[in-house]
């Protein structure tokens, strides 16, 4: 089964025209990264695919559920990792992953023990009693994956991710949802930053609402470097 | 517990939560309510002869005239700032964080409602509670028979609140709906003047009172308060609840118009 199947499918806002018939999917156990300059259509594109936005022409299947026929067991199969930070500043760490947690149906010494083993993996669980606001920038940002986790989702959504950190947070962060792939999650990492992408990893370049190419990164780079690649493909606007 | 049960508590228990942090909040939710009562109450107090009209069975002071319409007044300006509070979210992110559960849609935003209300349960009472130490007190069976009845009219506050929230799209532009929604009507109400008061100097402004939604929670609040059931006032505050909120739920679709333009930016 396809981890994430899109179909045909078109967006607009009003007259114009963000996403032209896109099609692509996604095989369980990947990183793929969806390449494309600002205004791409990337930010519409996570917004249906979260049901923040729907669309009557197209279709979209995550792990084999249809998101406009049942977007409940859809959504249930998704963690997501916004571009804006979604966190409580003013409230704890636990508290935070709790409150997600609950928003997910699970609660009690269940939600803790995912919690728990949560925090463990990202060596956090000294700071699960902090406020979110005495945490760094790349800290919120492993804070968020690992609370996207939670509820063990089949397909993990990150858009933009990185956006504001500072290099070492950002090679951090890319490292470690890497690392996550390896372990047999399907990964969709939106990004305009090649610099993010491995040469093993899958690539869907999205430019100006179409799909330009699906392939290995390697594949697209076709011997140059994944940036002359991009560049050429989308013009000088990368 | 259910899955449904779960998400509610964790909502409401957030809401709560961030209410008992802005002590600024608190405070203000409680000096406004408090201000009409000690200083606008006493002034009027010599103006304004009242007659015995239901619930009250004997002749009562302004002040104890203005409590129920101060407890509405209390949940009024609350169902706007948890709405404001939405548009905020909405702006900030974590809405998206709410409505990418898998609960259904509608489900989600009672939930935010029930969080809404319990925050103006929590104002009401201890604003109750000053005003009895200060000697305005009401029988006592009334403070526990008045709950229901806040509960339905803060459902029905909210619920206009998250319905404004579904159509107002930016935090500036809520400077408007204090002009055009809480302050018309907070005074088009009997809150502060009963029906017939307002009768003598206008028919017409009696009738637009009569008719505006928050003269009938008031009015649910004062009878149940001294233990009277006012049956017109319920119906007409259910009736209000159910069509702000599925007018709101509506305004949440996702397959409607208003998130669209909300993305496009």
């Amino acid at each position: 089964m396809t981890a994430l199947d899109v179909r045909d499918v078109r967006f607009s806002y009003g007259e114009k025209e963000a996403l032209k018939s896109v099609s692509f999917s996604l095989e369980p156990g990947r990183f793929c990264a969806l390449l494309g300059p600002n205004g791409a259509g990337k930010s519409t594109l996570f917004a249906l695919m979260t049901r923040l936005l729907v669309t009557g022409e197209g279709r979209i299947t995550i792990a084999g559920h249809d998101i406009a026929r049942a977007p409940r067991a859809a959504l249930a199969a998704i963690g997501v990792v916004f571009q804006q930070p979604t966190l409580d500043l003013d409230m704890t760490v636990t508290r935070n992953m709790r409150y997600f947690a609950a928003l997910h149906g699970i609660s009690g010494r269940d939600a803790q023990a995912r919690i728990d083993a949560a925090l463990d993996r990202l060596s956090m669980r000294e700071r699960a009693d902090e406020k979110v606001r005495a945490l760094n920038g790349g800290h919120r940002r492993r804070m968020e994956i690992a609370r996207a986790l939670i509820h063990q989702p089949r397909l993990l959504l990150l858009d933009e991710p990185t956006v504001g950190l500072d290099t070492a947070s950002r090679r951090a962060i890319t490292d470690h949802v890497h690392e996550l792939a390896t372990g047999g999650l399907t990964v969709f990492w939106a990004t305009h930053l090649v610099d993010e992408i491995t040469p093993e990893d899958e690539v869907v370049v999205l430019h100006r609402g179409e799909v330009l190419a699906q392939d290995s990164a390697r594949s697209i780079a076709g011997g140059q470097s994944l940036t002359d690649a991009f560049m050429a493909m989308t013009g000088a606007e990368a | 517990m259910s899955a449904y049960l779960i998400v509610m508590g964790a909502i409401i228990s957030r809401e709560m939560q961030r209410f008992l942090n802005q002590r600024g909040r608190f405070f203000a939710a409680l000096v406004r309510p408090l201000v009409w009562l000690l200083v606008f109450a006493a002034g009027f107090r010599a103006a304004l002869g009242l007659s015995i009209i239901p619930p009250y069975q004997t002749y009562i002071t302004y002040e104890v005239y203005i409590v129920p319409g101060l407890c509405g007044m209390i949940q009024l300006f609350n169902g706007m700032q948890s709405s404001l509070s939405l548009v905020y979210d909405q702006e900030m992110g974590s809405m998206r964080l709410l409505l990418t559960s898998p609960m259904p849609r509608w489900w989600l935003l009672l939930s935010k409602l029930a969080a809404g209300v319990a925050v103006s349960l929590l104002q009401v009472y201890v604003f109750l509670a000053i005003a009895a130490a200060l000697g305005i007190d009401m029988p006592l069976a009334g403070y526990a028979l008045a709950l229901p009845a806040l509960i339905v009219s803060g459902l029905m506050l909210g619920a206009l609140g998250l319905l404004l929230s579904s159509y107002v799209k930016q935090l500036e532009n809520f400077a408007g709906v204090m002009n055009f929604v809480i302050f018309p009507m907070f005074f088009l109400s009997s809150a502060l003047y009963p029906l017939w008061k307002m009768a003598e100097s206008s028919a017409l402004l009696r009738d637009i009172c009569a008719f505006n939604p928050f003269t009938h929670a008031v009015e649910l609040i004062r009878f149940a308060l001294y233990g009277q059931f006012n049956g017109l006032a319920l119906a007409v505050v259910c009736g209000g609840f159910a069509v702000f909120f599925l007018l709101a739920v509506r305004g949440y679709d996702p397959a409607r118009g208003l998130a669209k333009r909300r993305h496009s930016g």
